[in-house]
């Protein structure tokens, strides 16, 4: 990756701030005032020092106490004010990059999907993005704010005595120097512990995902081993950036109170020579004081810049990524779809396979008419899923192109495209919604009939049976199903859709042979209807089809049906006939 | 409600008791992971003691070089002034130092600790039954161990040293303040009253407030993961619009409440400088007064005003630290429910060796139903001699798969007794029982890894020519070799382009390595096609031979390798026999193998 400035890539985040600037910009002007009036009150004390030593008056006391305390809440509205400007915009601009985020990732193809981990996206629309609104409300405020307060400090320590004030500079660089030196190394190691954050991260996922496999071999132990190397390897780095920051705090400590310990000798051999009041020595001090957390706190404020731009440039990571399966810029429409769909030469390599790789599919050709359902049958692993994955665009053909009643897929809308096309898939995916959600995910406005019908089809009865009927929440945040259960409610969800096409993948792979009949039965009378391309291993599945189409090489190699190609292609026999009917055959 | 173990974990507002169980148990965690390291807390403690002592020191020194040292000076004897800054400079150092010690010495400690809790949380998950992880779901496993642990690290890391840090900073200005003038003192000491009340205001509201982002932010996140997970899904049936909305109000709920947070520190942080600015305006008239008087030095005065204004500089810190505090109690108060869970498979105390491994399986009077009560296997009794091998069928919810899980131990029998070649599974360890038996469930998972690794798990330090033999035993050999690295491919994450069929197929090859004395196959082979099948089962017929088996599978063409048919329904077997007398009968297996035979036809 290359590195760009830091400054540029903050910068590339300000688009996404324009309604709240005007008040950040603001809010720095009050912090900027807020400082002054703090380090306005020295200056009163000096003159309030020096003018009980002069003559000792009450009068003069009263004014100065109340000029003090006038400045001290003057400062304490400032900051109010600095934060009720700032603080809410910050948290509206967080809430505008989440959702740019969200909505990005949503259109990014499946194809991005699969390359980055879910916990990686999750990292950058949590701690991310309130890091940068952290930054923008708080660190940008306060790094503009403290910069211009320790410029003026020191103006006014100048004016104070121009030797202490030079002492006071001068003792000040190392902190500057040291600062620079320790965010480059705080940088890399903070980065390298975000990683093996997500190391370990992703072995609790394991364990937890895999944990059947881990108790049914017992291997709880190997895991466990493997999940202590990498806490050990975090601790290690975390003890390391502990030793960092250790290390800047004796710079931190040390040099102001340098500064203020020459200062005192400087500052009374000043008094002693004539050239400074009592007043301007309790001054300085004081002055010192208030300058000492700006002066601290720009080493942790450059950190948090830092940290920023780690955080912009993740942001960035998803935002810049390019969509590549976009919507045209002239959709076509179909109005009333008979759902013909053709693949005419079709290639397909996935995106991350090596570049001189055979395709996956390597020019598909087959047609599947209107009402018409086809078969699509091959070994484990020949591309069956990916075929059908490539009708709704949830990845791109390469060559050649794939038809809906005549219309390329690419020259219709997404939305328009996945209404025509409804899919079910092997791995049925529910969300954390009611069962009816759902089922009523691909058409919400279906009636109730529709639903119930869905349900009857996909033998998904079970469900009146929940403790709220279609109403119980299911999914992650719900009510967990049996692998059955959720394959017939994902096919419920397809059927209800009632698109011109029906894709199936391996729909009834979990389901036992009486229920699978009965779905089958059931799935015949909507398929008379409607296209469907069925992926299928079973014989038994294959008989809901009109044709079968067999997957060879990443070609159709034949076309037909199931009695015609089970009596004349061989690899069609060796992929379909089941032990038993071989057994029968030589019989 | 009962607040064990995870029982009511997602409650807000808790009542008396329930909140005091919830304290001790946390507490009680807390306790038995300070306790291995209570001597090096006491030297960081220690340790920071005198750092925050030297640190108070400093206008303490002032005061003195200004009203004796500077006077001295004036008069030409700079000896004083010599020293004091001399003494001066040694505060500084000795403070810069210490506090170099407490970070990096503390930093260890405190890692120790977050290392004692992670390893004590993944080894209580993985002890606990499956039957929790079902109803407790991998999301949830999956946060304790992620955002809770690291609130807590959070909290350890920075919150820890600077609330120990602060309090004392304050208790020595306080301290050293009455040292050097008690009237002063007294001064600061009214403006605690408004902080007082001002900090238990903020407690309050933080303390609401905080429950309800963490609500919040719980909700947009598990949202966001589902997403992403089921993004085909979501893109197949145009759910991303709907999920934009949403979102949208998820993300503007946890905006608003966290807005609010922020609101609160909005208003404490100035109140707090605006306190501190009148106990500086207070020292500054009662001192004053005095210094025109001629009862108090300038010095002290200028000491008296730096006190004040530094007295109040840790409380923003004490503030945030009241954050984390918050952040982290409830992650701890999450985390102890967690480990409080008793694993209802658990390990015996006395724990017995097979004298024999045969694969004689019994259940004697066994029964089993849910914690919740559901019956699922009523009273039954069965006998499986060793190398029998046994196919289960019935429809979905027989309680097939509960009586494999009996036997893999999985689950306890709740009456009754299962026993391996004579002993009660519960009286056999854990490990001991897994060089026994294995299972190989539909769902196969891979862990990240490569493909070796991930036949090897089956049988840690295999060798290669082991792994292949596997391999090609179940026929999966080839494809391996045609992936990019051969059995050094590395598998994506959870399988990556790895299709269904070839991770079944891989996960055989799993169970075949751990050769096992009986071997449950539990819908092994629903993912695979039938060429993969047929391989596999010609690689059972070998494999089986001398071993117990116990096959669950919707295709009944495994039934030909089956010695033994076990029909079930609603719990109960209903038929057991030999496949042919079945088939040649007229029961309820007779019926499904005839369905069965016509949809091959």
């Amino acid at each position: 990756m290359k590195s760009t400035g830091t400054i540029a890539t903050l910068l590339r985040i300000f688009p996404y701030a324009k309604k709240a600037l005007p008040r950040v910009i603001l809010g720095t002007i009050a912090a900027i005032v807020a400082h002054l009036f703090a380090l306005a009150i020295p200056q009163f004390l000096r003159d309030l020092v020096n003018g009980i030593k002069d003559d000792g008056t009450v009068e003069k006391l009263i004014p100065a106490v109340i000029a003090v305390l006038a400045l001290g809440i003057a400062e304490a509205l400032f900051v109010l004010l600095r934060r009720w400007l700032v603080l809410t915009p910050g948290t509206h601009v967080e809430a505008g990059l989440r959702r740019t985020l969200y909505a990005k990732l949503q259109d990014l193809p499946v194809s991005f999907h699969d390359r980055w981990p879910s916990g990686q996206l999750l990292s950058r629309a949590t701690g991310d993005l309130s890091l940068i609104r952290r930054w923008l409300s708080f660190g940008l405020v306060l790094f503009v704010a403290n910069a211009v307060t320790i410029v003026v400090g020191l103006a006014v320590l100048f004016s104070f005595s121009w030797v202490l004030g030079l002492i006071f500079f001068v003792t000040s660089v190392p902190i500057w120097v040291r600062g620079f030196s320790f965010e480059k190394k705080y940088h890399s190691i903070a980065r390298l512990s975000q990683d093996q954050a997500g190391d370990l991260a992703t072995s609790v996922e394991e364990a937890v995902h895999g944990i059947r496999v881990l108790k049914a071999f017992g291997r709880g132990d190997h895991a466990a081993k493997k999940f202590v190397e990498d806490a050990k390897r975090l601790r290690q780095t975390e003890v390391k950036k502990a030793g960092l920051i250790a290390d800047i705090w004796i710079y931190l400590i040390l040099v102001p109170e340098f500064a203020v310990g020459v200062s005192m000798l400087a500052g009374v051999w000043l008094i002693a020579q004539g050239d400074l009041t009592v007043g301007g020595l309790v001054a300085f001090f004081a002055t010192a004081t208030v300058l000492r957390w700006p002066t601290e706190s720009i080493g942790f404020l450059l950190s948090m810049t830092l940290d920023a731009k780690t955080a912009v440039t993740r942001f960035f990571e998803v935002i810049d990524a390019p969509v590549e399966i976009e919507d045209p810029e002239n959709p076509k429409t179909i109005a009333n779809p008979i759902g013909k769909v053709e693949f005419k030469d079709v290639v397909f390599r996935y995106p991350d396979a090596p570049a001189d790789s055979k395709p996956i599919l390597d020019g598909i050709n087959l047609t599947l008419n209107p009402g018409e359902s086809v078969a699509l049958i091959g070994v484990t692993g020949c591309g069956k899923t990916t075929l059908t994955a490539l009708t709704t665009r949830l990845y791109e053909v390469q060559q050649g192109a794939i038809t809906l009643d005549g219309v390329d897929v690419r020259d219709l809308t997404r939305e328009e495209l996945r209404r025509h096309i409804a899919m079910a898939f092997e791995d049925a995916t529910l969300f954390s919604a009611s069962v009816r959600e759902n089922v009523l995910l691909g058409r919400p406005d279906a009636s109730e009939e529709d639903l119930k019908q869905a349900l009857e089809i996909a033998q998904a009865g079970f469900v009146y049976d929940l403790p709220e009927g279609l109403d119980t929440r299911i999914g992650e945040e719900g009510l967990s199903l049996s692998g059955g259960q959720r394959q017939r409610l994902a096919l419920a969800r397809a059927v209800a859709a009632k698109p011109a096409v029906l894709i199936l993948d391996d729909p009834l792979s979990a389901l036992d042979v009486d229920t699978e009949a009965m779905v089958e039965d059931a799935l015949r009378t909507v398929l008379t209807e409607t296209t469907a391309l069925i992926v299928a291993h079973r014989p038994s599945t294959v008989q809901l089809a009109d044709r079968v189409a067999l997957l060879q090489d990443g070609r159709i190699t034949a076309v037909g049906k199931h009695s015609e190609l089970l009596a004349t292609n061989e690899h069609y026999r060796y992929v379909i006939a089941s032990l038993e009917s071989e057994k029968g055959a030589t019989a | 409600m009962s607040m064990k173990g995870v029982e009511g974990e997602e409650k807000i507002e808790l009542n008396k008791e329930e909140a005091k169980a919830v304290r001790r148990r946390s507490m009680r965690l807390l306790g038995s992971l300070i306790r291995p390291v209570r001597g090096r807390l006491a030297v960081s403690f220690v340790t920071v003691v005198f750092s925050q002592a030297f640190r108070v020191l400093g206008p303490a020194i002032i005061a003195y070089g200004i009203d004796q040292a500077l006077p001295k000076a004036i008069a030409g004897d700079y000896v004083g002034l010599w020293f004091t800054v001399a003494a001066y400079l040694l505060a500084a150092t000795a403070t810069a130092g210490l506090t170099y010690f407490f970070i990096s010495y503390a930093a260890k400690t405190n890692q120790d600790v977050i290392l004692d809790l992670r390893k004590r949380v993944f080894g209580h998950t993985q002890k606990l039954s499956l039957e929790f992880h079902e109803k407790y779901t991998s999301g949830r496993v999956i946060s304790r161990q992620t955002s809770d642990l690291d609130s807590i690290k959070e909290l350890l890391d920075t919150g820890g040293n600077e609330m120990v840090a602060g309090i004392l900073y304050m208790i020595f200005t306080a301290v050293a303040l009455i040292i050097l003038d008690w009237t002063s003192f007294t001064v600061i000491l009214v403006t605690i009253i408004p902080l007082y009340f001002l900090t238990r205001w903020f407690q309050k509201q933080t303390r609401i407030s905080y429950r309800r982002t963490r609500v919040a932010s719980a909700k947009l996140i598990v949202h966001f993961v589902e997403t992403m997970t089921g993004i085909r899904a979501v893109k197949a049936f145009r759910k991303d619009k709907r999920n934009n909305e949403e979102y949208a109000e998820l993300v503007e709920d946890y905006r608003s409440v966290n807005a609010k947070v922020i609101q609160l520190f909005g208003i404490y942080d100035p109140s707090l400088i605006l306190i501190g600015n009148f106990a500086v305006a207070g020292v500054l008239l009662v001192d004053g007064w005095r210094v025109i008087d001629g009862t108090l030095g300038f010095g002290v005065l200028t000491a008296a005003i730096l006190y004040a204004k530094r007295f109040f500089d840790p409380m923003e810190d004490l503030a945030m630290f009241y954050n984390a505090f918050q952040s982290a109690n409830s992650a701890l108060e999450k985390i102890s429910g967690v480990l409080e869970e008793d694993p209802t498979v658990p390990e015996p105390e006395n724990p017995r060796a097979f004298e024999k491994r045969e694969g004689h399986i019994q259940f004697k009077d066994v029964e089993f139903h849910y914690s919740n009560g559901k019956s699922v296997l009523p009273n039954f009794n069965l006998d499986i001699p060793a190398g029998q091998t046994i196919a289960l069928v019935g429809t979905t919810g027989a309680g097939k798969s509960t009586l494999a899980k009996l036997v893999s131990r999985f689950y306890d029998p709740t009456a009754g007794a299962v026993e391996l070649d004579g002993i009660d599974l519960r009286e056999v360890a854990n490990d001991e029982l897994r060089k026994s038996v294995v299972m190989v469930t539909q769902e196969a998972y891979l862990f990240s890894g490569t493909v070796a690794d991930n036949i090897a798990l089956g049988k840690p330090g295999a060798t290669v020519a082991e792994i292949e033999a596997s391999a090609k035993a179940v026929g999966v050999h080839e494809f391996i070799l045609s992936l990019p690295d051969g059995y050094d491919t590395d598998v994506n994450k959870r399988g990556g382009r790895v299709s269904a069929g070839q991770r079944q197929l891989i996960s055989f090859a799993r169970a075949f390595i751990a050769d096992p004395t009986v071997l449950i196959l539990d819908e092994a082979t629903a993912s695979l096609d039938i060429p993969s099948e047929r391989a596999v089962q010609n690689a059972l017929r070998t494999l089986l031979a001398g071993r117990t088996a116990i096959i669950i599978a919707h295709r009944l063409s495994t039934v030909s390798i089956a010695d033994r048919v076990l029909v079930m329904e609603h719990g109960q077997i209903i038929e057991d026999d030999a496949p042919a007398k079945l088939i040649a009968g007229t029961g309820k297996f007779a019926k499904m193998h005839k369905a069965w035979r016509d949809s091959l036809a």
